[in-house]
């Protein structure tokens, strides 16, 4: 056909053909089964969008059906089809047990026992951009990809691997991102188009998935089913748990045995429990691809845990926040994961101030004001979120700066930059140390060949651990500037000199020397610095399971926040809106208040997505929700204005006492919300989002169409 | 077709064909990539441009539809290397994170201070609400405007 340029099945994949961080079991372009409705068997290169789909609608596909995998339950029955045949443990990607004290046996003696079960919907990144990137095959033999990924440096391995190419053939660059939120970490577009460019040498190759394209295949939060039984003394002491999660991964891993085990270490939350069972497994079926998404596993967790909170709180006859000050692990204490908190921790503060909020102290008068038709509630939660990559994969970064021949200072970050301005961060840590300002600095975005290897831009841990490789860098190349500068100017000591915006400056005598002349004077290699940071490691050993510490549990740093949300619930309709939503959280100290409360604005609202209004439907492996007249996201109507404030428990192993922030505010929204919901009408919804359809049901409504609660 | 139209306020004239979408015509042809896509169907606004002033969606507009119109992109809205009062709100307001939405986000709020100079803050998000952002929750883009919206005029004395 004119126009069309390559047609490529997996017999032109040249190397492994299979994608993956922790178990690579993804193909490039499918070579024995299509395991979900969004598996790439073939790709097509054309000159323009009108041949491209035109050639796809001539390719004829036989397949072979199979019976399919369409839901936890008939995944984990003895005679289930396989989705893996290779996987040793079957349908299971992962499981994991933590047990301590009696586990679930201590039920029995506590005075209160409440329990719960809870679905857990599908969620979607809906990152405005979609996946995209392109490549080209130099005359040299290098394969250089440009794509809006999280993982430049991880990336370029897989690609290489699954293509079959040298690494140092391979370059991977990370400009900005038109948002990310997990669902580009990790390969999407990037093989296909290693592939599409290795077909046409020389010749430039773009992908851009449509949204539905997107929809149909990149990856999506966790479906999650779970049960909790909590048990308290009289006096609101908890003391015993059994939590059991079930998160739906979908046919490949793609990091979902890590977001399972994160949920599993949160799964009870940031309380002393003595006695805990807590049971976690992530199974493969054959519907879409569930992987990373911020707050990776802990919002399931959560969702749950600080339900089942509220619920004893109810049966106790205890305030809310009280019953969870009670039972906070402090610094020093064991977590319920069994795990002893080392980090900062400024939760009890947090709570304290959530409690003298307005909304807190207000929500009785507020509440009786509700009209005709309205009912409004206020619910809390509080959780903390680990950050980085666990105590066996080493989570470290290396940053570089370097003073250019120009006399201007260049950051090479090695972190993506999805839209949460760590960016902007650099140069302020960079600046900081350096005494510079924006004016005199550069910035090179991640790039293999240019910048140095970080890293992910996720776990939170983005500007944790590579601001402080970049604190080592800058203060490195600072000693040298300054030192380099004493012997030009014929004094004794580097201490006798500041250095200033664009110039040192000798304070005694007043003379200056420009950067611009010091770089002159200077070699490339004085100029350039590098530093190396590897994040600190819990020493703690809550289990002997080498696969779940893996996998990444348990953490070392915590960032910690409680949440309020005020809810009016419209008795006709079903409608909850919105309309308080607070947060205060200990992220350690704030470099830059207004990029924190992005983030926590950010992912508050994602959350109250995640409570009222986004499902991704699939049915039979199929999607019901392909666009966004489908799959209703947050618009400024349904979003409050939002009330951030922070409590800065400096943490000493981040830069200048930070902790992250990317996740946290993430994991408190939805069971907050369905805790307002359940104050405004004592009732409580077992299946998420809180749509209005299944408000009446919950609510008993005979007009509740088929919504069932 | 023969295509007229003015375009960031110079006059452009080419052959396209008349079905072209408009979002491609300025992407791809044209190479003002601040028109951003987001779903092509009309549901997220980032390829928000202002056809006469008022804001339109580009992803469901055909080339002959701009015959004759003065079209806005954000590529034309800061004048003389000055950053339009919305787009320097935005940036002072730190209501830009991705960046994807924000071409149309401050397109579409322009429109809106056009029509109404001083909205209340749920005027505002009613305003936005055809415009998606998933990174920011909406609260600094709201400020943002409310920032860039005239203050008030100082009464005069009778």
């Amino acid at each position: 056909m004119p126009g069309v340029e390559a047609v490529l099945t997996h017999a032109q994949v040249r190397g492994s053909n299979r994608q993956g961080v922790i178990r690579k079991d993804q193909p490039v372009l499918v070579d024995d089964k299509v395991r979900h409705c969004g598996d790439a068997v073939a790709l097509v290169v054309a000159r323009d969008q009108g041949t491209l789909a035109a050639a796809l609608g001539l390719i004829e596909l036989e397949l072979e059906p199979l019976e399919p995998v369409l839901d936890m339950t008939r995944a984990l029955e003895p005679d289930a089809p396989l989705v893996h045949e290779d996987h040793p443990t079957g349908n299971i990607l992962l499981a994991g047990e933590l047990v301590s004290g009696r586990g679930q046996a201590a039920l029995a003696d506590c005075a209160q026992v409440v329990e719960l079960a809870l679905e857990l919907p599908r969620q979607e990144h809906a990152f405005l951009e979609t996946e995209a990137g392109w490549a080209i095959l130099t005359p040299e033999g290098t394969l250089e990809i440009v794509a809006s990924t999280q993982t430049p440096f991880r990336d370029r391995t897989e690609v290489a691997e699954a293509l079959g190419l040298e690494l140092e053939q391979v370059r991977v660059s990370a400009p900005y991102l038109g948002g990310g939120f997990g669902g580009k970490d990790g390969v999407t577009v990037q093989s296909l188009l290693g592939l599409a460019a290795l077909a046409c040498p020389g010749r430039p190759v773009k992908m851009w998935w449509s949204r539905e394209e997107s929809f149909l295949a990149g990856v999506k939060r966790h479906p999650a089913r779970l049960h909790y039984r909590l048990g308290a003394e009289s006096d609101g002491r908890l003391r015993a748990l059994d939590a059991d999660l079930c998160y739906d991964t979908g046919p490949y891993d793609h990091l979902g045995g890590v977001v399972m085990t994160l949920g599993l270490e949160h799964a009870g939350g940031p309380y002393r429990i003595e006695h805990v069972r807590l049971r976690a497994r992530a199974v493969y079926t054959n519907n879409p691809v569930s992987g990373p998404f911020r707050g990776f596993g802990v919002p399931q967790a959560a969702a749950a845990l600080e339900q089942a909170m509220d619920l004893m709180a109810q049966r106790l006859g205890l305030d809310p926040i009280e019953l969870r000050r009670r039972n906070l692990a402090r610094r020093g204490q064991r977590v319920a994961s069994g795990a002893r908190l080392d980090c900062s921790h400024g939760l009890e503060e947090c709570l304290q101030k959530l409690a003298g909020h307005q909304w807190w102290r207000g929500r009785g008068a507020w509440k009786a004001q509700a009209g005709p038709f309205k009912r409004r509630g206020v619910g809390v939660a509080a959780v903390m979120h680990g950050l980085g990559y666990g105590p066996v994969v080493p989570d470290v970064a290396n940053a570089k700066i370097e003073l250019t021949p120009q006399g201007k200072i260049r950051v090479y970050s090695g972190v993506a930059d999805m839209g949460q301005g760590n960016a902007s961060t650099c140069l302020q840590i960079a600046g900081q140390v350096l005494n510079q300002g924006l004016e005199n600095m550069e910035l090179v975005l991640p790039d293999t060949e240019r910048t140095l290897p970080s890293g992910s831009a996720s776990a939170s841990r983005t500007t944790f651990t590579y601001g402080q490789a970049l604190i080592a860098a800058s203060g490195q190349l600072r000693r040298r500037l300054l030192e380099r500068a004493a012997d030009l100017l014929f004094v004794a000591s580097a201490t006798e000199l500041a250095l200033l915006p664009g110039r040192v400056r000798h304070s005694a005598s007043g003379r200056e020397l420009p950067l611009a002349r010091l770089a002159a004077l200077m070699q490339e290699s004085e100029r350039v610095a590098v530093g190396r940071h590897r994040a600190p490691v819990s020493q703690e050993r809550p289990t002997a399971d080498e696969a779940l510490r893996l996998h990444g549990l348990p953490h070392a740093v915590f960032s910690f926040a409680t949440q309020l949300a005020a809810v009016e619930l419209d008795e006709l309709t079903g409608q909850v809106e919105l309309k308080g939503f607070v947060s205060v959280c200990d992220c350690g100290r704030l470099l830059n208040q207004q990029l924190a409360e992005q983030q926590m604005q950010g992912a508050m609202a994602q959350g109250l997505g995640y409570a009222l209004c986004e499902d991704f439907a699939v049915a039979g492996g199929r999607v019901q929700t392909p666009d966004l007249s489908t799959y209703l996201l947050p618009t400024s109507l349904d979003a409050p204005d939002m009330d951030s404030l922070w409590v800065q428990a400096h943490e000493p192993s981040g830069p200048f006492g930070l902790k992250g922030v990317g996740e946290v505010g993430m994991d408190g929204p939805l069971p907050a919300i369905s805790n307002a919901v359940a104050d405004a009408c004592g009732l409580r919804a077992q299946r998420f989002p809180l749509t209005p359809e299944r408000v009446l049901a919950v609510l008993g409504r005979p007009w509740a169409a088929g919504g069932r609660p | 077709m023969k295509l007229r139209f003015t375009l960031n306020g110079r006059p452009v004239e080419l052959e396209t064909p008349s079905d072209r979408r408009v979002v491609d015509l300025l992407r791809e042809d044209l190479g003002l990539t601040g028109v951003k896509e987001g779903c092509g169907q009309g549901e997220c606004g980032a390829c928000t441009i202002l056809v006469d002033g008022v804001s339109r969606l580009s992803c469901l507009m055909l080339a002959a539809q701009l015959t004759g119109s003065s079209i806005t992109t954000i590529e034309g809205l800061a004048a003389r290397g000055r950053l339009h009062p919305v787009q320097e709100a935005f940036v002072q307001q730190g209501a830009v994170q991705c960046g994807f939405c924000t071409p149309g986000m401050v397109l579409a709020a322009v429109d809106l201070l056009g029509r109404d100079p001083q909205p209340r803050r749920e005027e505002i998000r009613d305003g936005l609400s055809g415009n998606l952002c998933r990174c920011t929750g909406y609260q600094k883009i709201v400020d943002a405007v409310e920032q860039a919206a005239q203050p008030p005029q100082p009464e005069e004395e009778p």
